[in-house]
C-alpha cells in the first residue's frame, strides 16, 4: 500500500445520500478473481448510458472533475454489501479522500485497507464544503493527514477526527497482516487456552 | 461488572490489546464464497502465508451458481472462472467445500447452520454483510472486507473496534399475521439504514423468545440493514435443541462442557445498553418496503408517502428520488401496487419455515396473469426437505417455478434478474436501484405476502384473505 502524504487535489461533489455498494460497483462486476481494473466501472449504472457512452448528466463526468482525488459526499456513504470492490473500484478511479458526514461500518474499516482517507465532517462542515464545490467547479482542497486538517480557499477548512492507529498505518502504508503477526506469540497462546477451555471447537 | 452478551463475547476473544492501536479479537469461525474471497487468496500466496487454522473454515459457491440446469457448465465465461477459482483455492489449502455438486450445497447462511457449524458465544466472521444471520445463536458475527478475509486467513485474528451496544426490545407477542421480517423491516423503519451504525444489536423481549430459530435468523439477517455491525439474541432451549445432534456440534461430555458456557452467556440483569429502543409487537402490521433503501417501508394497510410529509430535507430528497425510481405516485394504496414477479428465496427467508408460510397461502391459488413468481430454496438440504412435505408440488400446481438452489434472484449476479421497469415482490433483503436486475423495482416482504401477492398480482394484506 503506498503511503498517503499532504496534498492539494481537486474536490468533486456527489450531493447523494446513502449510496450503497451496489451502486458504488454493480454486481456484474464482481465476477472478477483479480483485484485491480474496478475502476472502469465505479458508478457504472449513474455514469453510463444504456448504449456504453458517458451519461452528462451524471456529476463526476463533468470534465472539471476529471482528476478529481477527494470525493466529496452525502450521509451514510457506502452502505449495503461488504464488498471491499467497491473501496478498490474507488481507489482504481483515482479518489484517496472522501469526505461525508457518516459511513456504513465495514466500507470504513476497507477504504482503510487501500490508502483511502474517510473523512467524517459535522454537517454544517459538509454543506459548506458542497457549497464551497458549487460555487467553484473544479476548486482544489489540501488535505494534511499528519495534522489532520483540510484547507480550502474558501476558508471552509476544519480538523477532523481519527483514530490513531488508521492514521499511522495510512501514514507508513502498513499492511495489517505483518503487523498483526508481530504478536505472534500472544495468538499463539491464545490458542493454547482456547483449546483447553473450549476443546470441542479444535476436534 | 455487569455485563451484555456482547461484551462476553468481546472479553473472551481478546487476543491483544494496547493503548492506542486496535485491539485484536480472535475468530473461531470463517465463512466463505466465491465472490470475496479469490482476492484474498492471491494476497496469501504473494505473501508466502498460510491458511492458519483450515477446520475452522466452511465453505460454499452460492451468488453465481444457476437455479436452473445445473448440469450444464456455467454459460458466463467469468463466473465460471470464479466458480473454478473458489474448487482450486479450496483444494490447496484443504478446506471444507460445499461445491455446487455437493448435496449440502445451499447459500453460506443457510448452509452454516443447517450443520451446527456456529455456537453460541463465537465469533464468526465472512466477507458477506448477511453474516449477521448467526446471531440468532448467540454468536458474534459480522461481514468483513476481503483484506480482513486475508487478515483472517492468515493471523485467525481480526484488528477490531469496539462497538456500541443497543437493545432492541420487542414487548408483547406478535400479531398473527406479522413475521420475523416485519418485525426487521418496522425496526429498519423506525431508526434508519444508518441508526445502528456502530452498534452491535441485542433483539430481546417476549416475541424475539417466541420466535423459532429460523425467524431468529431472518431478524439477526437483517440487522445490517440497520446499519448494526452485528446482531445478537440470547441462547435458549430453542438454540440448544436445535444445535443438539448436527454434525460439527459437541457430543458426549463436551456438550455438558459446552451448554456450561453457552449458558452464561445471556447478558446479566441490568447491564446497561448504551442505547434501547422498543417497539410493541402487536402494532408491527406485514411490512412493504415502497422505495430503494430498506427504511423506506410501510405497513400493508397503509399508503406511499407524499415526500412532503417528511421534516428533514434528505429524507424529502430520498423519498421523490425513491418514488420517481420506483414510478410510484405519493397516497398510492400500497394494496394498489401491481407486481410481475415474485422471488422467494435468499439468506433471509430461503429456510423451510419460510416455504412453508408461502405454500400455506399459495395452497390452491394461481399465480395471476401476467406474474411470473419463482422459489428458490436456500440450500439442497431445504429443497430436499420441502419436497418430502410436498410444498414443491403446491408451489408448482398453483403455478410457481421450482429451482435448485443459490442467492439467486437476492442479488442476480446468476442471470436470474429483473428487466428495466419490472416489480417484485421479493423476500430478500434489499431494495435498492439494480440490486435485482438494472431498472428493476423491488418491494420487500414476508413469504406469506409474496405468496398472496402471487396469486393476486398486486400487494394484499393478508390479515384479510
Ligand atoms: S442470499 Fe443475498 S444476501 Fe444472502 S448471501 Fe446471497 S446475495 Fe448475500
Amino acid at each position: 500500500m503506498q503511503p498517503y502524504t499532504k496534498h492539494n487535489s481537486i474536490a468533486a461533489l456527489m450531493n447523494r445520500s446513502n449510496v450503497d455498494t451496489d451502486q458504488i460497483i454493480p454486481k456484474q462486476f464482481l465476477k472478477k478473481v483479480e483485484r485491480s481494473g474496478f475502476g472502469a466501472h465505479l458508478f457504472h449504472d449513474w455514469r453510463f448510458n444504456a448504449d456504453g457512452g458517458d451519461n452528462p448528466e451524471f456529476e463526476l463526468n463533468k470534465a472539471v472533475f476529471k482528476d478529481a482525488k477527494i470525493l466529496v459526499v452525502g450521509d451514510n456513504f457506502g452502505c449495503g454489501s461488504s464488498r471491499e470492490h467497491a473501496p478498490w473500484a474507488i481507489a482504481d478511479y483515482g479518489f484517496n479522500t472522501i469526505i461525508s458526514t457518516s459511513y456504513a461500518d465495514i466500507f470504513y474499516n476497507n477504504c482503510f485497507k487501500n490508502g483511502i482517507l474517510p473523512i467524517i465532517a459535522a454537517q454544517h462542515q459538509l454543506d459548506a464544503l458542497m457549497e464551497e464545490i458549487t460555487g467553484n467547479e473544479g476548486v482544489s482542497f489540501e488535505i494534511d493527514l499528519e495534522q489532520q486538517t483540510i484547507t480550502t480557499p474558501g476558508g471552509n477548512g476544519f480538523s477532523f477526527e481519527l483514530d490513531a492507529f488508521r492514521k499511522e498505518n495510512l501514514l507508513a502504508g502498513l499492511d495489517d497482516i505483518g503487523l498483526t503477526l508481530k504478536h505472534e506469540d500472544k495468538i499463539s497462546q491464545y490458542e493454547e487456552m482456547h483449546k483447553q477451555n473450549f476443546p470441542w471447537l479444535w476436534t | 461488572m455487569k455485563r451484555t452478551m456482547y461484551e462476553k463475547i468481546w472479553d473472551a476473544h481478546l487476543v491483544v490489546d494496547e493503548e492506542g492501536k486496535a485491539p485484536l479479537i480472535y475468530v473461531d469461525r470463517h465463512l466463505m464464497h466465491e465472490v470475496t474471497s479469490p482476492q484474498a487468496f492471491e494476497g496469501l500466496r504473494i505473501s508466502g502465508l498460510k491458511v492458519r487454522n483450515p477446520h475452522s473454515i466452511l465453505a460454499t459457491m452460492d451468488h453465481c451458481v444457476p437455479t436452473k440446469d445445473r448440469d450444464l457448465p456455467i454459460a458466463d465465461p467469468i463466473a465460471k472462472k470464479q466458480i473454478e477459482t473458489m474448487a482450486d483455492n479450496c483444494h490447496e489449502n484443504g478446506l471444507n467445500l460445499y461445491d455446487m455438486k455437493n448435496p449440502n450445497n445451499g447459500i453460506i447462511h443457510v448452509v452454516v447452520p443447517e450443520h451446527g457449524f456456529v455456537h453460541p458465544g463465537m465469533v464468526v466472521v465472512c466477507g458477506d454483510s448477511h453474516t449477521a444471520t448467526h446471531g440468532a445463536f448467540g454468536a458474534l458475527a459480522f461481514g468483513i472486507g476481503t483484506s480482513e478475509v486475508e487478515h483472517v486467513m492468515a493471523t485467525q485474528t481480526l484488528p477490531q473496534k469496539k462497538s456500541k451496544t443497543l437493545l432492541v426490545k420487542i414487548n408483547g407477542k406478535l400479531s398473527k399475521f406479522a413475521t420475523a421480517k416485519d418485525i426487521a423491516l418496522a425496526i429498519t423503519g423506525k431508526i434508519g439504514t444508518a441508526g445502528g451504525t456502530g452498534y452491535v444489536i441485542e433483539y430481546a423481549g417476549e416475541a424475539i423468545s417466541d420466535l423459532s430459530m429460523e425467524g431468529r435468523m431472518t431478524l439477526c439477517n437483517m440487522a445490517i440493514e440497520a446499519g448494526a455491525r452485528a446482531g445478537l439474541i440470547a441462547p435458549d432451549q430453542k438454540t440448544y435443541d436445535f444445535l443438539n445432534g448436527l454434525e460439527f456440534a459437541p457430543k458426549g461430555d463436551a456438550w455438558e462442557q459446552a451448554m456450561a458456557y453457552w449458558q452464561s452467556l445471556p447478558s446479566d440483569e441490568g447491564a446497561e445498553f448504551d442505547a434501547v429502543v422498543e417497539l410493541n409487537g402487536e402494532e408491527i402490521a406485514p411490512q412493504v418496503t415502497w422505495g430503494t433503501s430498506p427504511e423506506q417501508v410501510a405497513a400493508v394497510n397503509s399508503v406511499v408517502p407524499d415526500p412532503n410529509s417528511f421534516d428533514d430535507d434528505g429524507k424529502k430528497l430520498a423519498c421523490s428520488s425513491a418514488l420517481e425510481y420506483m414510478d410510484l405516485q405519493p397516497n398510492t394504496k400500497i394494496t394498489d401496487i401491481t407486481i410481475d414477479l415474485v422471488f422467494i428465496g435468499s439468506c433471509t427467508n430461503g429456510r423451510i419455515e419460510d416455504l412453508r408460510a408461502a405454500a400455506e397461502v399459495a395452497k390452491g391459488t394461481q399465480v395471476a396473469d401476467g406474474v411470473t413468481a419463482i422459489a428458490v430454496p436456500g440450500s439442497y438440504h431445504v429443497k430436499e426437505q420441502a419436497e418430502q412435505e410436498g410444498l414443491d408440488k403446491i408451489l408448482t400446481e398453483a403455478g410457481w417455478e421450482w429451482r435448485e438452489p443459490g442467492c439467486s434472484m437476492c442479488l442476480a449476479m446468476n442471470g436470474d434478474e429483473l428487466s428495466p421497469g419490472q416489480r417484485s415482490a421479493s423476500t430478500s433483503n434489499r431494495n435498492f436501484e439494480g440490486r435485482q436486475g438494472k431498472g428493476g423495482r423491488t418491494h420487500l416482504v414476508s413469504p406469506a405476502m409474496a405468496a398472496a401477492a402471487a396469486a393476486a398480482g398486486h400487494f394484499v394484506d393478508i390479515r384479510e384473505l
